[in-house]
């Protein structure tokens, strides 16, 4: 499979132009490409009519297009200002290249005057500065060079809402004074704030365009799933108003949590799904029931009866499984088979510990690749060869293998593609139909619009409120997500 | 499978080399001694490559292996039946192997540290116990003490080592001892969970432990098992030779092991080895170090040889690697 197939777009000057899409639809790819970080196999970029091949950053750079990682890319041990300048520094000449430390000085502090920061912030290191700040740094540091096309991946998945206020600004400036800004986010809503216009991508390939006047949250979603809403988030099987709780928290705190207690509760045949910025301590509070964090105070019940978990294997074998965020990390062993992977919390259901029943377990491995459609030659199979969408359905195998009462989805699609999506949240349907309790974390908001049944919004590790299905919307859920109140 | 084919191709050619070197060297009184180092430096390198498989490292075999030793000799020679002293060392090693596998575990510490320490401290009283309390370490001077011993120290020789009492080597016993127990690494490795455990903690410890699996203690296990057995072959090392140096004895065994495990197919990323390289791997060094004697050159060489032919192994296994992904 191709990461692009045959994209196209133009970019005026001064313009904002956003691309959107899926994860994994192609747009960092994309930008990549443009960026000269990654060659094109067939193809033309042309800057200004003329047709340019950047053989690295580098040359990208010297032409004027800049590409702001989604990850940021500064030395974070250097100060702000050595960041400004690193691989330009401006020296006195001759071999010892000796830096003229004034001269750079009084250019960054121009820089920095054009992105809204204080010029104290020169001395400080990066790692001292808040992620909005790194960000605007980052920008700063494009605007050294003679920036004509900036290109910013997902710019505010770490920023609070005031720090995306003040970035907003900044490329509103950079608009006026002629820049050409490429934007690409999935969050819908700031789409629809900053963007003239909107490319979106689906599986590598053009899915359309959308002038100012037609970007609209329905209209991009549309594009962007390439089906009916209906059918691609499916309930089918549950009815969605959840029957008794299966796992309820009272006044939990967690070891390295915040210091207030969260109560909770995830009831059988529902989808909960749970919402916030990064660092709003979801993650960590599904680990801590998961047993990978001790919790200290509070009480955790499965089906009413108290739960004590101290590590996994405990939560497993009460029936608490969890698909973690980070499957290539948490989730499977990349050098191994899809097999070894989908046996290896099983293997104690697989005759004894000291005697595998090999012919169970070859079983094992041929039900759920069937079940869940996993497309690999075979059970041995090293994963790390799979696609991501088939990877994410081995993490999904290896725990439904075992029927799981309450099943945790941290970021349930992460790096996953259309396809593959669809599939799963059938799935993440079914399941619940038969009863599973489902908590679903996510950071997508159209994942999260379209799978849940109720949403809980947590802020700084609080609960900081609940939405039902009939009050569930974006706008409701960026408020909570952001310290704002319910209305 | 492909590691396995590569030691077996150097093994074969080391071996003709060995053949077309001395006539005298395809003796099987040779061939039988080569076995017998064979099997000694397998042993420790099942243990070490068991712990190169969960994704660390043991730098202490080395100095357990001499502990052991000087243990065994001290215990016989203070008139401890040598029946209950191979039991007594045996215990030895797993509380060494414990030691190392607390500190790893619990606290957290670097294999690499937690092993190098081990590998100074037990050097350390592998000495203070031989030369403090004993002066020599021999069978000699064990059997002077307690001569009602020669009997049990006898058979112990005859069934672990192979030689009979007048110290001719019948049969390769360390070798034979090193395939039972491949045998039994090798069915933990591979036909039982435990063995699963082992290669997923070696690749990606964190997603073992969320699909489950008690790392800690797995970990620790392997290196008791490692321990153990270095300490078990302090004990060959002493009924096998004269005297036991208590500053010499199985110096730099570590660094064999580890390398018999690598040239047996062990990543030392994790994750990586089968027993059967293993066996292999380890069966690598004496051969050639057989070789060097043979082709009348000065022991003196043997050290950069051994690093040429690990270095020449690795190269060709790299290059083998990019070849086979190029390919994919």
């Amino acid at each position: 499979m191709l990461a692009l197939d045959g994209v196209s777009l133009t970019l005026e000057a001064g313009e904002v132009l956003a691309v959107v899409g899926e994860n994994g639809a192609g747009k960092s790819t994309l930008m990549k490409v443009l960026a000269g970080v990654y060659r094109a196999d067939s193809g033309e970029v042309r800057l200004d009519g003329r047709a340019v091949r950047f053989p690295g950053p580098a040359e990208a750079t010297a032409a004027g297009v800049v590409l702001i990682h989604q990850e940021l890319n500064l030395a974070e041990n250097l100060s702000v200002l050595d960041n400004l300048f690193l691989g330009r520094e401006v020296t006195g000449g001759g071999p010892l290249r000796v830096l003229c430390r004034r001269e750079m000085k009084a250019r960054a502090a121009g820089l920095l005057a054009r992105v809204g920061l204080p010029t104290d912030r020169l001395p400080a290191r990066v790692e001292s500065l808040p992620p909005g700040e790194k960000q605007l740094v980052e920008i700063a540091r494009a605007l050294g060079t003679a920036v004509r096309v900036l290109i910013m991946d997902e710019p505010t998945s770490s920023l609070t809402s005031q720090e995306t206020e003040r970035l907003y600004e900044v490329i509103a400036s950079l608009k006026a004074s002629g820049v050409s800004v490429l934007y690409i986010s999935h969050r819908l809503a700031e789409v629809k704030r900053c963007a003239d216009r909107v490319v979106v991508l689906r599986d590598g390939k053009n899915a359309g365009e959308l002038s100012k006047a037609e970007i609209t949250h329905d209209n991009m979603v549309r594009l962007m799933v390439g089906r009916d809403l209906k059918t691609f988030y499916p309930r089918r099987h549950r009815s969605g108003t959840g029957g008794s709780a299966v796992l309820t928290l009272r006044g939990v705190c967690y070891s390295g949590g915040p210091s207030w207690p969260v109560s909770l509760e995830v009831r059988a045949g529902e989808v909960l799904g749970m919402a916030g910025l990064v660092g709003a301590g979801r993650t960590e509070l599904s680990e801590a029931v998961f047993g990978i964090r001790p919790v200290v105070a509070g009480e955790v019940l499965l089906h009413g009866e108290p739960l004590r978990v101290r590590s996994p294997a405990d939560a497993i074998a009460a029936g608490v499984v969890l698909v973690p965020e980070d499957r290539r990390l948490h989730g499977l062993v990349l050098p191994e088979g899809v097999g070894f992977n989908l046996s290896l919390p099983n293997l104690d259901r697989l005759g004894t510990l000291l005697a595998i029943d090999r012919r169970r377990e070859a079983e094992l491995h041929r039900t759920w690749i069937e079940r869940l459609r996993v497309r690999t030659p075979s059970a041995a199979q090293p994963v790390a060869l799979l696609s991501g969408g088939n990877q994410q359905k081995v993490v999904y195998g290896k725990w439904l293998a075992r029927g799981p009462r309450l099943l945790i989805l941290d970021e349930p699609t992460r790096g996953v593609d259309v396809g593959a999506k669809a599939e799963i949240y059938s799935l993440i349907d079914e399941l619940a139909g038969q009863g599973v309790a489902v908590w679903m974390i996510t950071s997508d908001m159209e994942e999260l619009l379209g799978m849940s049944d109720r949403v809980v919004v947590m802020h700084e590790g609080k609960v900081a409120g609940e939405l039902a299905r009939d009050r569930l919307t974006e706008e409701a859920v960026m408020r909570l997500a952001t310290g704002g109140r319910a209305t | 499978m492909i590691r396995i084919v590569g030691v077996l191709g150097l093994l074969v050619g080391l071996y003709a080399a060995l053949l077309a070197s001395n006539p005298a060297a395809g003796d099987t009184d040779n061939l039988m001694g080569v076995a017998n180092l064979q099997g000694r430096f397998g042993i420790i390198t099942l243990g070490a490559a068991l712990v190169i498989i969960v994704g660390g490292i043991d730098l202490s075999v080395g100095s357990v292996v001499g502990c052991g030793a000087v243990l065994f000799g001290v215990l016989v020679t203070d008139g401890v039946h040598p029946f209950a002293a191979v039991p007594l060392v045996v215990l030895f090693g797993m509380l060494v192997g414990l030691g190392n596998g607390l500190l790893v575990t619990r606290l957290k510490l670097q294999p690499f540290l937690v092993t190098l320490c081990g590998m100074f401290v037990y050097r350390g009283v592998a000495r203070l116990v031989g030369e403090a309390l004993l002066g020599t370490v021999s069978r000699a001077a064990a059997l002077e003490k307690n001569p009602d011993f020669r009997a049990p120290l006898d058979t112990l020789r005859r069934f672990l080592i192979g030689k009979d009492s007048t110290g001719e080597l019948l049969f390769p016993a360390q070798f034979v001892l090193l395939l039972l127990l491949a045998a039994v690494v090798g069915f933990f490795l591979h036909r039982t969970a435990f063995g699963r455990y082992w290669y997923a903690i070696g690749h990606n410890e964190l997603a073992a432990r969320y699909a489950g699996v008690n790392v800690n203690r797995n970990r620790l296990v392997v290196y008791v098992v490692c321990s153990t057995l270095a300490a078990f072959t302090g004990v060959l090392l002493f009924l096998d030779t004269s005297t036991v140096q208590s500053n010499g004895a199985g110096e730099t065994w570590e660094l064999y092991a580890i390398l018999g495990a690598v040239l047996g197919g062990c990543s030392l990323r994790g994750g990586e080895g089968t027993a059967v390289g293993m066996v292999l791997g380890a069966m690598v060094l004496p051969v050639l170090e057989n070789l060097v004697r043979f082709r009348g050159l000065k022991n003196d060489v043997i050290p950069a040889v051994i690093g040429l032919t690990l270095l020449f192994g690795t190269i060709v296994d790299e290059l083998i690697r990019r070849r086979s992904r190029l390919s994919r």
